[in-house]
């Protein structure tokens, strides 16, 4: 009758869970309602992230095609007004992002270094332990870090760059897993070979490992810059938007793309609510360019086992 | 041939000083070795600095307050006469975290189940992509969509919701534009990639032998998914979804976009039909009122607060994927 093997002797302690109990059709149908369940949950969570980037597209993608909107700041031009761009964001998103990965990157090479390369101290499991905690700070706690430390108890202005402090902390974590993950895909005996020449530890993790697991880090690199370019929080409490350029991290107002956003997004005219999605659209393109570059290079040059 | 010497050389200490002879190798060694423990330090003051500054800025705004801290709703914060307690934002924080997860990890533990048991490949791969891409999209993003296009769809919902349940604390009305369950299913479809993508992970990970065992057995996919796919993943989804709790209860700008702040002075009210305030959107409306110590240290303690809240959460996830990794 029943395909199931009920002997004593199986060893698998559920096996009760096959005996046709209902029969073989309550089990059939079980197993029919759990495969729509599936499909369904798949259909649900694939239909909103579908919406949403045929939303933007449908709305945004009218400025993107003229040159003004990459050229252009938004200086002295009023919601009632068509025109004027995003340039003046989407350079302070950059320069935000540039400030960031040149603190960010070197501490979050060296930590993963520290973690893999250096696994057996102490310090390692913690500093395991805190990039956990850090990767899932929020970035509006990140941004309240910086302005009780840099802006009210040293004394700086707020600035781009105290944006920027505010989104190492949210890049650091990313940069260290992803190295991380890397630097262990390195296999020992490149390593072995190096010391068996006399080579010293610290030249054979700067000219063997970090170069073999290289693309992997410039991916961990994209993919956090990808995140922080996103974050709006920070911009919220550490630095004031302006409708101008301005490339100066160090003082003044400046604008970025999801500040340009959430600056318009209550206004209720066409010109503006235009501009908003485009500005969304605009960022939406930064972020999963980036991303895409990032997986691309870390599918074709991953190291091969 | 290739073969694996066991212990790699990199896991022993450095020898004594036979190793290297000559000392400009030991000092590239120590400075290398410095450089990398000084970022591990460096990672770690961060940490540590962000508590200790966020508490050192609240505890005189805390001082004081006028009110309990843990279980006063108002939030009055000016400087002189501060009134400020947490119960309102905390209870807010709370429901909409609680509908987020309510509605992300089931689907998403199935949709991690579809991608890994049941698509075929050319349909699992790229899939899998898509959805880690859009773990990506930006939060402002979420947020403007949430309330301009996908609101007026849960209008009818909300009604029904009131309609049938509005005697339940939860679905009182009146209700209002921006609320605390719109807030929490969009933000179910936010944490949604990152649940699915961690369980993905674990599932894929089944020895097959385990899943080739229960379908020897005569198990139908659905029972050989029930008694060796599920429990082998069970550590990676609890902690999946700790990881997506936590991102949702310090999620700020599609909040704060999306549910209506409501009038200052306004009584205790639970229902999830209503608007209101979480940590992060309620320090994020008033970041433009940033200018005296005292009141500034009222939204910091609040955001101590919420930092104490996602360390816990995170903190568990840890222990559990460590607990995880010490039995495979």
């Amino acid at each position: 009758m029943s395909a199931v093997d009920t002997g004593p002797d199986t060893g698998l302690s559920r096996q009760s869970a096959f005996a046709p109990s209902r029969g073989q059709g309550g089990r059939a149908v079980r197993n029919a309602v759990a495969t729509g369940v599936m499909v369904l949950a798949f259909v649900i969570a694939v239909v909103p992230l579908v919406w949403i980037i045929v939303t933007v597209l449908q709305k945004g993608a009218g400025l993107l095609p003229d040159a003004s909107w990459w050229l252009n700041s938004q200086r002295g031009i009023t919601p009632r007004v068509v025109g004027g761009g995003a340039y003046h964001a989407i350079i302070g998103t950059i320069l935000q992002a540039l400030a960031t990965a040149v603190i960010a990157v070197p501490i979050g090479i060296f930590a993963a270094i520290l973690l893999v390369e250096y696994a057996a101290s102490r310090l390692a499991r913690v500093v395991s332990f805190t990039v956990d905690i850090l990767s899932g700070l929020p970035s509006i706690v990140a941004a309240l870090f910086v302005y009780a430390f840099w802006i009210t108890t040293l004394g700086f202005s707020r600035s781009g760059f105290a944006v920027s402090l505010a989104l190492v902390l949210l890049m650091i974590p990313v940069v260290v897993r992803s190295t991380e993950e890397m630097l262990k895909l390195v296999p020992n005996e490149l390593r072995e070979a190096s010391f068996a020449l006399g080579v010293p530890k610290w030249k054979t993790i700067v000219r063997i490992v970090l170069p073999t697991a290289f693309s992997g880090i410039v991916t961990g690199v994209l993919l956090g810059l990808a995140r922080i370019m996103g974050e709006t929080a920070p911009l919220l409490i550490l630095v004031g938007y302006s409708q101008s350029i301005n490339t100066n991290l160090f003082s003044g107002n400046m604008a970025a793309l999801p500040l340009m956003i959430n600056n318009d997004r209550q206004q209720a005219l066409a010109p503006a609510v235009e501009r908003v999605w485009a500005a969304a659209l605009t960022l939406v393109l930064l972020v999963l360019v980036l991303n895409i570059a990032g997986r691309v290079i870390a599918r074709f040059s991953s190291v091969k086992k | 041939m290739s073969s694996i010497t066991g212990r790699s050389a990199v896991d022993q200490a450095p020898g004594p000083a036979g190793d290297v002879p000559r000392g400009r190798r030991r000092l590239g060694d120590s400075l290398f070795g410095g450089a990398a423990s000084a970022s591990g330090v460096v990672v770690i003051a961060i940490v540590a600095l962000t508590g200790i500054f966020l508490a050192t800025r609240a505890v005189p705004s805390l001082l004081d307050d006028k009110v309990n801290f843990l279980t006063s709703t108002e939030w009055v914060a000016d400087p002189g006469a501060l009134r400020f307690g947490i119960l309102q934002i905390l209870w807010t924080t709370v429901s909409i975290s609680v509908i987020a997860m309510i509605i992300a990890v089931p689907v998403g533990i199935c949709n991690a189940l579809f991608l890994t048991q049941y698509a075929p490949r050319w349909l699992a791969r790229p899939a899998a992509s898509v959805i880690d891409l859009l773990a990506a999209i930006p939060s402002i993003v979420y947020g403007l969509w949430g309330i301009q296009v996908f609101a007026p769809h849960l209008g009818g919902l909300q009604t029904v919701l009131n309609d049938a349940l509005g005697w339940f604390p939860l679905f009182g009305g009146p209700i209002s534009t921006g609320t605390v369950f719109i807030a929490g299913v969009v933000l179910a479809i936010m944490v949604l990639p990152i649940i699915t993508a961690l369980s993905r992970e674990v599932f894929a990970q089944t020895p097959a032998a385990n899943k080739e065992g229960a379908l020897a057995l005569g198990a139908t996919k659905w029972e050989m998914i029930r008694t060796a796919v599920l429990p082998f993943g069970r550590a990676g989804v609890v902690s999946a979804s700790m990881l997506g709790l936590g991102r949702a209860l310090g999620e700020t700008i599609a909040i704060t976009i999306i549910v209506s702040s409501v009038a200052p002075g306004t009584d205790f009210f639970s229902s999830w039909l209503q608007g209101g305030e979480t940590f992060a959107s309620k320090i994020a409306n008033n970041a433009a009122e940033f200018n005296d110590p005292s009141s500034t240290g009222a939204y910091i303690a609040a955001g101590l607060v919420l930092f104490v809240l996602t360390f816990v959460v995170n903190a568990i996830a840890r222990v559990i994927v460590n607990r995880r990794k010490a039995f495979t």
